[in-house]
């Protein structure tokens, strides 16, 4: 886009001024090389945002941004129920809950190196992954409802891990406010053999050493030290998630029309917060985060089993679950009020600045663990969240790299079987079911993880604590 | 005719008729192209579907919508369509077989059809229907 257009706040912030319908003006972060380089389709997208009723601040885009739906992906948006605002579909997106859980195992990178060829082949054949693949679970009517209301808490109080990994997820492992009955029976039926699986496209369980430490002391709260082996997870809510995204986009057209809501998009779909649609959208939006949550959680006894049958002595603890396809109500302030707010995140990670009530007591003092995952050749990161973010972004940060070029692009571009033994020549170790799949995830496909974590770490959205290299990945 | 096209994310399918039903009926044909060879899925069973929108190019969303959790649930692909529109309500049939991983080799899962690039339109002699699909 051209630079030109945009007032320059800081050598990371960038401010599109109101124009036309505009209620608020448009926040980009990112270094000029990044913010030189967004498409102005995404432009446009955080123009039409600032456009919606009851929005507060700024329509906001992270370093990561991408033309999405509605929103950009990595778009922020905070809505004030008082002020007539909105909650709209654009803003979660498809995978409701979509996240990052991280894990420590006890291990370092010397220790797990003989076992780390039977380990991944041991993961890959435990951890369902791919196009239809199905959980061992399986659900009934009954049993999907609890996890919509249970979440995480769900999945322990069933067998599925302790009582303990509870504490390092967000929200506790579960979100109060959902209600199954405002979920479709299609979507249930969808899920019923479903939780436990990792899904397909760009979802992964990544083995990984701890390459670089930037704050030895936040590391340390943290529990992490350099060669110590991690298991990071990426996936969501699977197919109740992308049904509940389906028919809610139809109830919101509906509602759009009915409440004569002026959007510039057809993608920014939306309800009032305050109104019978939007209440429903949003308990439905709840369940669709407890499912997510209730699936990392049965991976994550997956991940346990998988080690203890390969190595015993590993000891797999939460190190933190986030997700970044949300809207949740949380408390910030604005001006020098406390408002009650529902805050989009699509493809954005919560990163609450330290002292937040939300923070398990451990972390409190340092913020919010931000997990962001690279792609399976380079690099992810562990940033927490500052004091800057909160009135910055609403205390959010970048997901991921980002896409930087199409599918299709990049299917023309890799061969997966070429990938694969390029990436393993490199001691990256990836099993997949498909290797057009893989293709498409190259990690030439995306933008550069490093840069997107730096600029969000110089903007002061979240600040770099160590840096995650893959020694294996399964793909779905 | 039929066929998908680029988004830098995602995937567009578009379908051409002579009238708006084959219009509909071929952009089904893009959508499951994208998942699988919809040369080697046989047209062997039938699953009617029955849906209404708003408007025309809702229509088209909500029909892809609802042959993606039909495949879904009853672990079939489809590769043949007919469908009946009368104003904004669509009856339909998708046709095709349960899924043999010896012989469908699924590309890729699609979450769901989008109101991106989304139209329902005539141009010249021909019907054109086209959304993008998140993948």
């Amino acid at each position: 886009m051209d630079i030109k257009l945009l007032n320059k706040i800081s050598d990371y912030i960038w401010e599109i001024p109101p124009e036309g319908e505009m209620r608020v003006p448009g926040r980009i972060f990112g270094c000029e090389a990044i913010v030189e380089e967004l498409d102005d389709n995404v432009v446009t997208q955080i123009k039409n945002v600032a456009c919606l009723p009851g929005i507060q601040e700024a329509s906001i885009a992270m370093p990561d941004a991408h033309w999405g739906y509605g929103f950009p992906i990595g778009g922020v948006g905070a809505f004030d129920p008082e002020e007539g605002g909105v909650i709209s579909m654009g803003g979660v997106g498809f995978d409701i809950s979509c996240g990052v859980r991280t894990m420590r195992t006890g291990m370092t990178r010397e220790e797990i190196t003989p076992y780390i060829q039977k380990l991944v082949d041991r993961l890959f054949a435990i951890v369902p992954a791919g196009v239809g693949s199905e959980g061992k679970i399986r659900l009934n009517q009954k049993q999907i409802d609890d996890v919509l209301t249970g979440g995480a808490k769900w999945a322990v109080s069933n067998g599925y891990g302790y009582k303990e990994d509870l504490r390092y997820i967000e929200e506790e492992g579960v979100v109060g406010g959902a209600d199954p009955a405002q979920v479709s029976e299609t979507a249930k039926k969808r899920q019923f053999k479903e939780i436990g699986t990792l899904g397909s496209g760009n979802h992964y369980l990544e083995i990984q050493y701890v390459a670089e430490i930037y704050d030895e002391s936040v590391a340390q709260v943290l529990g992490i030290k350099r060669d110590d082996i991690l298991v990071s997870v990426h996936c969501g809510s699977r197919a109740l998630g992308h049904q509940i995204g389906t028919d809610y986009l139809k109830t919101l057209a509906e509602a759009s029309r009915k409440y004569n809501i002026p959007i510039h998009d057809r993608e920014l779909v939306c309800a009032p917060i305050d109104s019978p649609e939007g209440r429903r959208y949003f308990s439905a939006v709840y369940a669709g985060i407890n499912c997510a949550l209730a699936n990392r959680q049965v991976i994550s006894h997956l991940v346990r089993e998988g080690f203890s049958d390969v190595i015993p002595k590993a000891r797999i603890s939460i190190l933190y679950d986030v997700s970044h396809n949300t809207c949740k109500v949380e408390e910030h302030m604005v001006g020098k009020k406390v408002k009650r707010l529902f805050i989009h995140r699509k493809g954005s990670t919560r990163a609450f600045g330290p002292g937040r009530k939300e923070i398990p007591e451990e972390y409190r003092t340092v913020g919010q663990p931000v997990l962001i995952g690279g792609t399976m050749g380079t690099c992810s990161y562990i940033l927490t969240g500052t004091e800057t973010g909160m009135k910055l972004s609403f205390g959010s940060a970048c997901h991921g790299a980002g896409r930087a070029m199409s599918r299709t692009q990049a299917k023309k571009k890799w061969r997966g079987d070429e990938l694969l033994k390029g990436l393993a020549s490199q001691g990256i170790i990836v099993r997949t079911h498909s290797y057009s799949g893989a293709a498409e995830e190259a990690p030439g496909a995306y933008k550069d993880v490093t840069a997107v974590v730096d600029s969000t770490h110089n903007a002061g959205l979240a600040k770099k604590v160590a840096m995650v290299k893959p020694l294996a990945c399964v793909k779905g | 005719m039929y066929e998908t096209f680029e988004h830098r994310a995602d995937i567009g399918v578009r379908g051409y008729g002579k009238s708006l039903e084959e219009a509909f009926e071929n952009g089904a044909k893009a959508m499951f192209s994208v998942m699988v060879d919809i040369e080697g899925v046989r047209p062997v069973e039938t699953e009617e579907i029955i849906c209404e929108a708003p408007d025309i190019e809702i229509l088209f969303v909500e029909w892809l919508n609802n042959l993606i959790s039909h495949a879904h649930l009853s672990g079939k692909l489809f590769s043949c369509f007919k469908v009946e529109i009368t104003e904004n309500s669509l009856k339909g049939l998708a046709i095709g077989e349960r899924i043999d991983k010896n012989r469908h080799h699924i590309m890729t899962e699609v979450k769901g059809a989008t109101y991106s690039n989304l139209k329902v339109d005539k141009e010249d002699d021909m019907f054109v229907a086209q959304c993008i699909v998140d993948v």
